[in-house]
């Protein structure tokens, strides 16, 4: 019997009678006989076992419309527009490879060198790539590039940095002989400037986020950056983009670099990927040349037609190999696309509203929760919050899931000096009742806890 | 015939209308005022205005003029282009997958281990290795996991000396690539007549430096390396780990095994052999699977059962750390394991068998085309590599020409110059999910192509004449580059650009 995935499976023998060959083993005699074995595999379903096999384990998820979440540190519950996915659904653009064949692929090339725009406006720069796998290893490419740039091998990161981050951005520099030098925050939970200016002279590059790994605005950002290029260490500005509608583009104040988490838009949370790295340089030659990743331009056909190609290859390992900028190939276009159309709906007055909903839910988060929890550093809050607990949080968070409510990201586990903190977060998506109910829970618990 | 819309699409910026508004937003929970300071509020937004209807027209246009697998054959080598089968989307857009955080309790996200279990598990047993991480998010950022646990194991060894990886002349570009991210020496290893590893350069390559051998087997030019067991044998012998490279797994799949062949590493492409869709570039997904003696060098975390429950393990004391945020990418992990699911054991065997059988019938169809040169020997696995370069030396029509005469026939084109080691390359790549009168119509147009070359020659070197736009200059693209709306804007503004 055929496999409906594959139509020559009914033709097997016409076809090898056809061009000489006795049977489909004869296509493997230069397999040698004794690696060629059978597999223990279970045997194939129909498509509908399989759909309500798949339905059955999925069931044993509780997703966050089943719970109210106040997770964040680095992932976010957003609303996407239900026609995001319709349109990156469309067969043309989802079952598409890398647009090689730039004549048959306009449209990808299109909407990625519109990612690339959108993105450009958001941070204020005008040179983008069109996606690397994520924030964190957007941030290891930037490391490695700010090194490859100055000929320098210390790069600066803030120490309130997510884990997630910190392991991925280790681990790449790990084979580029780069050291990552750890800024401590101060007393009010930002970067602390005097220690960054003790060591700012050397570096490669000097990173820091907006806001911050505890949710803060970083105030004195412009001053880190002249600290940075006072050293003539680049500025490297990892952003939140649903923050660029109300906060001043890093382009702006002086950023050479800016990442960030493109699918913050456009893409569900899937548990954590796919996502999708935004990277952004100043429009300068010495600093394109050493970016990493695929880039789209804008040129013309013979015709004198405006068309659109991938552009200033040489920089990648297709055609450099050993010496690329990047190993990176394949990358998050889809999800960049996604990211793009979502922006694109918004417009001006969106990004700013998000901004705003955003900031306006945050505060009303940290009005409330001061009345159960400390919260250790006051500042601008943008989504993450941290609070401290006089009791241990494992006990708030398996009582909170009890009472059907998913608290915060134990924050102890990485930053034991924090005690017994959690990072909750806070989006436009969250409803007033989650967060009432949230504290009448910890009410109850702490409560508890204390009789 | 497939036909490209050549719609004049606008971008999205010179659509804009300002005051047309594309969303509605929840309203805050309470009006609570927050200043910005000054110097950090936003200034000036340009971005594009548009209604909901207007972008989702835009990008349909889009769509329209870009090519896919549904679109029609796509038989571009080394990329793997079957079909992607719509119950993969329909599980993966699942609200219990989409509305799941990453750091939810393990309790609460049972399914969505067991399914990164599952996956493992099936993976495992296609290709012989013990231990699996899923958080590659694609080839070569697993090649990268690779060469890390490569480089873990020796200096965990205290054996500091291992700085060469090898790489045969015919590998991918992330190869060399990955291994010099990896701080290795990238030693280059020549193919042989039969476009196989010369033993010999391997031999000599070979010694208390080596830390590896990345190979693709079968390799780029389709070819099977016949001698794989031999090689496994003198890496291993010199000290070294070898590597395989599975972006052409579906040339073997379910018939044979890259850990039975002495394979330590492997990295997978769940958006090649696994059917899971490529997106204009991505996302992918790139698993590596090792040998159980290499297993405590895996990312963290690793999804562990204990019979009961399944959880995450970050208890890896030799761990290489993270090659990426989080757990990798779990929506296209989802539509893997349905995909295994449904074509089970026989499905996959019959999968790898098509797709080596659709590769030799094209091969043996198109062999001895007046123009088209078949190097190397005869019997290819998925994928075949012709030469372009008697057309190139007789003629002028060169294997980008042919690529573009292609797409004039609503057919994607081969992957072209690729690999470096055969001039003019045409590789192609057809898979299992090519009908035999897409294959005939391939091979004719080939064909059409040598003939239009030798006797037309304006129509191959015009082409291509019926897609969304002619033959683009991709040396202005570099020359002059504009990456971005505002760079346009601005040239367009002084006169500078005409397009």
């Amino acid at each position: 019997m055929g496999n409906h995935y594959i139509p020559n499976s009914v033709h097997k023998e016409e076809m090898l009678r056809e061009i000489g060959f006795s049977s489909a083993e004869e296509l493997f005699s230069d397999v040698p006989k004794e690696v060629l074995r059978g597999f223990n595999l279970p045997s194939g379903k129909s498509e509908y076992e399989v759909f309500l096999e798949m339905n059955r384990i999925l069931e044993k998820n509780k997703s966050v419309l089943e719970m109210p979440s106040f997770l964040g540190a680095g992932t976010y519950f957003h609303y996407i527009p239900a026609h995001v996915r319709y349109l990156i659904e469309r067969s043309e653009f989802l079952t598409a490879y890398t647009p090689y064949q730039p004549e048959i692929s306009q449209g990808m090339l299109q909407a990625l060198f519109e990612y690339q725009s959108l993105i450009g406006e958001l941070v204020g720069l005008e040179i983008v790539n069109a996606s690397m796998y994520d924030w964190g290893s957007a941030l290891g490419e930037a490391a490695r590039m700010a090194a490859r740039f100055t000929k320098k091998n210390r790069f600066i990161v803030p120490k309130a940095l997510s884990p997630e981050k910190k392991m991925t951005l280790e681990t790449y520099v790990e084979g580029a002989d780069i050291e990552i030098e750890y800024i401590p925050w101060g007393t009010n939970g930002q970067l602390d400037i005097e220690k960054l200016k003790e060591s700012a002279e050397g570096a490669a590059g000097v990173y820091v986020e907006i806001p911050n790994f505890f949710g803060l605005i970083e105030e004195q950002i412009r001053a880190i950056g002249e600290i940075a290029h006072d050293a003539k260490a680049l500025f490297v500005v990892g952003a939140d983009p649903t923050s660029l509608g109300i906060l001043e583009a890093p382009g702006k104040y002086g950023a050479d670099i800016v990442i960030g988490e493109a699918a913050f838009f456009g893409n569900p949370m899937n548990f954590g990927g796919p996502r999708a790295g935004f990277f952004a340089v100043r429009n300068d030659k010495k600093l394109i040349r050493q970016m990493p990743g695929r880039i789209i331009g804008m040129t013309r056909d013979r015709e004198g037609k405006r068309a659109f190609v991938m552009a200033l290859q040489t920089r990648e390992q297709h055609i450099r190999r050993a010496k690329a900028t990047s190993n990176i190939c394949s990358n998050e276009a889809l999800v960049a696309v996604a990211a793009a159309i979502h922006i694109a709906t918004l417009g001006p007055r969106g990004l700013r509203e998000l901004g705003e909903v955003i900031l306006k839910n945050t505060a009303y988060f940290k009005k409330r929760i001061n009345k159960v929890g400390e919260i250790p550093f006051d500042g601008i809050n943008f989504k993450d919050v941290l609070v401290s607990f006089e009791i241990p949080y494992d006990v708030i968070h398996e009582r909170l899931l009890e009472k059907n409510i998913h608290g915060g990201y134990y924050i102890g586990k990485h930053f034991p000096e924090l005690g017994e903190s959690a990072l909750f977060a806070v989006t436009e998506t969250t409803r007033k009742e989650w967060i009432d109910d949230l504290i009448s829970a910890l009410e109850e618990i702490i409560n508890e806890a204390e009789l | 015939m497939y036909r490209q819309a050549k719609w004049d699409e606008p971008l999205i910026f010179e659509l804009s209308k300002p005051g047309r508004v594309g969303y509605t937003m929840p309203g805050p929970i309470e009006d609570i005022d927050v200043e910005i300071p000054t110097e950090l509020a936003r200034k000036e937004l340009n971005l594009p205005e548009l209604s909901e209807p207007e972008v989702v027209k835009h990008y349909t246009h889009l769509s329209e003029m870009n090519y896919g697998v549904d679109s029609g054959i796509y038989p571009l080598g080394s990329c793997t282009m079957k079909y992607n089968p719509k119950i993969n989307e329909e599980i993966a857009g699942h609200p219990k997958i989409a509305f799941l955080h990453p750091y939810q309790d393990e309790k609460t996200v049972q399914g969505a281990l067991q399914i990164m279990w599952e996956l493992e598990q099936w993976l495992k047993e296609i290709t012989g290795m013990d231990r699996f991480t899923l958080q590659p998010a694609a080839g070569a950022n697993g090649e990268f996991t690779g060469v890390m646990i490569i480089r873990a194991y020796h200096l965990d060894r205290g054996d500091t000396k291992r700085t060469e990886i090898l790489v045969p002349d015919s590998a991918h570009g992330t190869n060399p690539a990955s291994a010099a991210m990896a701080g290795f020496k990238v030693v280059e290893i020549p193919s042989n007549e039969q476009g196989m590893v010369d033993l010999e350069a391997l031999e000599s390559a070979l010694s208390d430096k080596t830390a590896g051998l990345m190979l693709t087997n079968p390799n780029t030019l389709g070819i099977f390396e016949e001698d794989i067991l031999k090689i496994a044998e003198m890496v291993h012998e010199a000290g070294g780990l070898l590597y395989y490279d599975g972006a052409n797994l579906n040339g073997i799949l379910g018939k044979v095994r890259p850990g039975d062949m002495g394979f330590d590493i492997v990295h997978l492409n769940l958006h090649k052999t696994f059917s899971t869709p490529h997106g204009g570039g991505g996302p992918g997904s790139g698993p590596v699977g090792v040998k159980e003696f290499l297993k405590d060098y895996l990312p963290v975390p690793v999804v562990e059962f204990d019979g009961e429950r399944y959880y995450l393990n970050y208890d890896l004391p030799k761990t290489i750390g993270k090659v990426k945020e989080f757990y990798g990418n779990f929506a296209v992990m989802v539509r893997a394991l349905v995909y295994l699911k449904i074509m089970g054991k026989q499905g996959l065997k019959e999968a790898g068998e098509v797709a080596v059988l659709n590769a030799n019938y094209l091969t043996q169809k198109l062999k001895g085309t007046k123009g088209y040169d078949l190097p190397h020997k005869e019997l290819r696995k998925h994928e075949v590599v012709f030469s372009a370069e008697p057309m190139k030396k007789e003629t002028g029509v060169s294997a980008l020409d042919v690529a573009k005469r292609l797409l004039d026939h609503g057919l994607h084109a081969p992957t072209i110059y690729f690999p470096l080691i055969v001039h003019e390359a045409l590789m192609i790549e057809p898979t299992e999910s090519a009908t035999k009168e897409e294959l005939d119509y391939y091979v004719l147009v080939l064909k059409k192509i040598s003939e239009e070359a030798y006797n037309e020659l304006e129509k191959v070197k015009d082409a291509p004449h019926n897609t969304a736009v002619r033959r683009v200059d991709d040396v202005l693209a570099t020359k002059r580059p504009i990456i971005t709306w505002k760079m346009y804007k601005e040239l367009k503004e002084r006169g500078e650009v005409d397009f």
